[in-house]
């Protein structure tokens, strides 16, 4: 029951990729062409408040509220940041989605990309079944 | 109350939601040190649903429902946003780029995407077919082998200082201006 939070949280998350449009096909062809600001102004900000917002939270030494010490996630290198981020992004680049704004769609009522949905489930699964095979 | 669904149904501005998704990410992290990870969604359902005997899909999925509450809510907001505060008007792009677009074959604009490629229909067209089950697959297992999307990488990893995260964001970008500019234009000319 406390992981409710979470999905209201989603539903705050979601309206929020709806109602600024970052899930539209439009604005990323328009983000990819370095043709608005809109998307680059939706990211940096968004990065920048986050970046404060934690060294906020490490500095002032708060716990978090399941009452642990407050830890950043490190990613280490491997190939597939470069090889799997190229993939991901001529993905983007062709549906205009993202797997969050994907769900955003889909709940908007954008049924067709259900399709585009189980093709994402789909990459997923046979990335894992390969996850060995390919470089990392 | 009228007058404030009213305002919140205009499309919000940069400077209202990214700062907001930026809130999303820190209060993720005080609540219990989650990053905000949505394509991690897809292996947990891959792990709950066929997970046959594939190694990377061997794990504690149960132990990540926070993740899968949290894009049900991400479905949810979208249903909310689509219906109650539901923005009537078409999205406001470049002069630029609905001229490109137009030079490709996207005729149509409205809407969130164009209905000639994103609809059942399309599944009938080459266009659709590439784009639909071609693209998704490549949104899945690329997400996955990059270890994120733009929500774990872009926002989360880059925020927390991680070069490895912007490494993957100038990948990412790579293969979408490639998409944009090269493949796209290619796949509407079949």
């Amino acid at each position: 029951m406390r992981n409710f939070i979470y999905l209201l949280i989603g539903i705050f998350f979601g309206i929020i990729l709806i109602k600024s449009e970052v899930s539209s096909w439009y604005r990323i062809q328009e983000m990819f062409r370095f043709q608005s600001f809109h998307m680059y102004g939706v990211m940096l900000s968004a990065i920048a408040v986050a970046l404060i917002g934690k060294l906020a939270l490490k500095k002032s030494k708060i716990k978090s509220a399941t009452g642990k010490e407050i830890v950043t996630g490190k990613k280490k290198y491997h190939h597939g940041l470069v090889i799997g981020g190229v993939l991901f992004g001529i993905g983007w680049g062709l549906t205009g989605v993202c797997p969050g704004p994907l769900y955003a769609l889909i709940g908007k009522g954008m049924y067709a990309l259900i399709i585009l949905f189980i093709s994402a489930l789909a990459g997923t699964w046979i990335y894992s079944f390969f996850r060995e095979k390919l470089p990392h | 109350m009228q007058t404030v669904i009213n305002y919140i149904s205009q499309p919000w501005p940069w400077y209202i939601a990214g700062p907001l998704i930026g809130l999303v990410v820190v209060l993720l992290q005080w609540i219990d040190n989650n990053p905000l990870a949505v394509s991690s969604s897809y292996r947990h359902i891959c792990a709950a649903v066929f997970p046959a005997s594939v190694p990377f899909l061997k794990y504690n999925w149960k132990a990540e429902s926070w993740n899968l509450l949290f894009v049900a809510g991400i479905i949810i907001g979208g249903f909310l946003a689509g219906t109650v505060f539901s923005n009537p008007l078409n999205i406001n792009i470049s002069h630029e780029t609905a001229v490109q677009l137009q030079s490709i074959g996207i005729q149509d604009t409205s809407g969130f995407a164009p209905a000639q490629l994103f609809s059942f229909q399309a599944l009938q067209t080459i266009q659709g077919i590439i784009i639909l089950v071609f693209g998704g697959f490549l949104v899945g297992f690329g997400s996955r082998y990059a270890g994120g999307c733009v929500s774990g990488h872009s926002m989360t990893g880059i925020s927390d200082l991680q070069w490895t995260s912007m490494l993957a964001t100038a990948s990412i970008f790579a293969g979408g201006i490639f998409a944009a500019y090269i493949l796209l234009p290619l796949t509407l000319k079949l």
